[in-house]
């Protein structure tokens, strides 16, 4: 299995008139083809903005990619020209957003939002392009497909539609298909049966997967590997049963600490992490999770840690080793 | 869809009932007759002049046969201040005129206004989005009273590439209609510029781009469509304000449209005039706001008539 993509000191920022905002601080991470990456963190820690610097779809102004390389098959997708980003975006990969409510446009049918990026990339006319939204619809498992296709989506309930944006993103094959919390706007019914079906996707047609999420227990159902972020960093990766049999940062320990679990004691609490994120304006100097963190020593809050691998395939940014959970 | 047309169209009956009702009543409600003068007339004139149009009877009796007039035989009564004229002729003569001008300063609108707002949303914070927005703010804030004589000044009377006054040849029309529209072209390019800057930050404008679309097909077939809905609501007043004439701009020009009698026939007591111009406007502001509202089904498919 080959690299299909190599991102190195990804850095993103916003600058508004408060300041600049430090949203993705260098981060490094490689996918494999054909993997699963999950990547989880709370809001505003820079998981949806680093797959957006990806596909260079951070509105600007207010936000600039400052730094860093993304190779995509032999090319820097951070270096192309407009005209060249176009071409992978919607093709090579392919990305689905968080509200299916909002991410279809209300006033064109299913049809023609499908049918355009068949059109643009793999050159259809409109009659192929119709036949192959059709079967696009049946693929992700949408009931009457062929009298549906020209309905608007405003006639489809919010399962449904987000069946239709994986539909968009799979029409062109592509090799990487990011999904930025597709299910977090949906219920959990719903959520599981999108997740399975892209869990099906993925084996018939054998593209990587980025899945951006907050949700722990879907990473654990759906990656290969995981990159918990906070703050703008990448703090820990390792392969999913790595993470969760031996989380080795004190924030995926807090992250799975504060889990509910079937097989725990009824009366358990949830230990939650105490205090908020720092201001990505105003970063303090050390460890961003520092404050946060229990197990804390000086050195924390002068020098931020630095990626480093601890074990096969797992790599954790801190100065404290805190396996199993002890100091 | 068909119905809902037949059914918005038999509502402008009472519409049309309710609005003659209250501006009869306000107009005779208003202190004064047709027929006072600075020096007055003799008593024994007035009476016969207000016996001549029935003006001595009840009200209410009045206007039952003012109404039975236009119902039966489409006759919007005399014009008191001339004797040879009535309401009808009024309307033949001086509507074809303001609605010329109407709609010419609603084609300068639209052309300068719909333009200049997307201009202006799409390169936000340039060079492009101040000078269209100062265009805009100077449209707005500019009445037509001021910038009627500049246009006629600079170029009438300076450049001379236009005649200063009058109506009737294609050269004559141009800069009233642009005084006229430039108002109209600002409010446009204002509120075009706000809807398309709302629209493009839209999830499905993101969605659009991560599909790999160029920008022109970004804009032209998901942001357009989209940002014309706001605007097509402003649309259906501003038709009917302009087609039934404007008072400042036809008198600047010494255009004979509508206009003038919309202001002299209020304060000369003119009643019949004063119903006719203002049943004529509500009569175009309904049917204008039934085409706006036919529009939104065509942009929206989210809005369905039944």
């Amino acid at each position: 299995m080959g690299t299909l993509l190599q991102v190195k000191g990804l850095k993103t920022q916003f600058f508004t008139q408060d300041g600049v905002v430090n949203a993705v601080n260098g981060i490094d991470f490689d996918l494999n083809e054909g993997e699963t990456l999950g990547i989880v963190g709370e809001s505003g820690c820079g998981k949806s903005v680093s797959v957006l610097s990806l596909m260079r779809l951070i509105p600007s102004p207010p936000g600039r990619i400052v730094g860093g390389e993304a190779w995509f098959q032999g090319r820097d997708l951070l270096k192309m020209s407009e005209e060249e980003i176009r071409s992978v975006r919607g093709n090579k990969i392919a990305m689905i957003f968080q509200d299916p409510m909002t991410s279809l446009n209300p006033v064109l049918t299913i049809n023609q939002q499908v049918s355009e990026a068949l059109e643009l990339h793999l050159g259809m006319d409109k009659r192929q392009a119709r036949k192959r939204t059709i079967e696009l619809l049946e693929m992700v498992r949408i009931p009457d497909a062929a009298n549906r296709v020209d309905d608007y989506p405003h006639q489809f309930s919010g399962g449904m539609r987000q069946r239709v944006m994986i539909a968009m993103g799979l029409s062109c094959n592509p090799q990487l298909l990011i999904a930025d919390e597709p299910t977090t706007a949906l219920d959990v019914t719903i959520q599981a049966q999108i997740i399975d079906l892209v869990k099906q996707l993925k084996k018939e047609i054998g593209m990587a997967v980025i899945w951006i999420t907050h949700d722990l227990g879907v990473v654990a159902g759906l990656a290969d590997r995981v990159n918990v972020m906070y703050a703008g960093y990448i703090v820990e990766s390792a392969d999913v049963k790595d993470m969760y049999a031996d989380p080795r940062h004190p924030y995926t320990l807090g992250l799975l600490g504060s889990i509910p679990r079937l097989d725990a004691e009824r009366k358990a609490k949830l230990t939650p992490i105490e205090g908020l994120p720092p201001d990505l304006i105003d970063m303090p100097p050390g460890c961003p999770f520092a404050p946060r963190c229990r197990y804390a020593i000086d050195r924390c809050l002068e020098e931020n840690p630095k990626l480093e691998t601890v074990a096969r395939r797992h790599s954790v940014a801190c100065w404290v080793d805190v396996t199993g959970g002890k100091r | 869809m068909f119905r809902y047309i037949v059914r918005r169209l038999l509502w402008m009956i009472p519409v049309l009932f309710f609005i003659s009702v209250i501006t009869f009543s306000l107009a005779h409600a208003v202190p004064g007759g047709p027929f006072d003068r600075e020096k007055a007339l003799p008593a024994e004139i007035i009476a016969n002049l207000n016996k001549y149009y029935g003006l001595d009877q009840p009200v209410w009796k009045q206007y039952v046969k003012y109404m039975s007039d236009i119902l039966l035989r489409f006759d919007f009564g005399p014009v008191y201040s001339s004797r040879s004229r009535r309401v009808n002729d009024i309307f033949r003569d001086h509507l074809p005129i303001s609605a010329q001008l109407g709609v010419l300063a609603m084609l300068i609108a639209l052309g300068i206004g719909i333009p200049l707002g997307i201009l202006a949303a799409l390169k936000q914070n340039s060079f492009w989005d101040y000078l269209g927005m100062a265009v805009a703010i100077f449209g707005v804030s500019v009445p037509g009273i001021v910038l009627g004589p500049l246009l006629i000044l600079i170029f009438a009377l300076t450049l001379k590439w236009f005649p200063v006054a009058g109506w009737g040849t294609p050269a004559k029309m141009v800069l009233p209609s642009i005084a006229l529209g430039m108002r109209e072209s600002a409010i446009i390019a204002r509120l075009t510029r706000a809807s398309m800057l709302q629209v493009i930050r839209e999830d499905y404008i993101r969605t659009a781009r991560a599909k790999g679309l160029t920008e022109r097909a970004v804009m032209i077939r998901h942001a357009l469509k989209n940002a014309f809905i706001p605007v097509a609501t402003i649309l259906g007043p501003m038709f009917a304000v302009l087609v039934t004439g404007t008072f400042v701009i036809e008198q600047i020009f010494a255009i004979p449209g509508m206009g003038k009698y919309f202001i002299t026939s209020i304060t000369n007591r003119d009643y019949p005039v004063v119903m006719g111009t203002i049943l004529l406007y509500a009569v175009f502001l309904v049917i204008a706001n039934l085409a706006v509202d036919i529009t939104y089904a065509f942009l929206d498919p989210r809005i369905r008539y039944t």
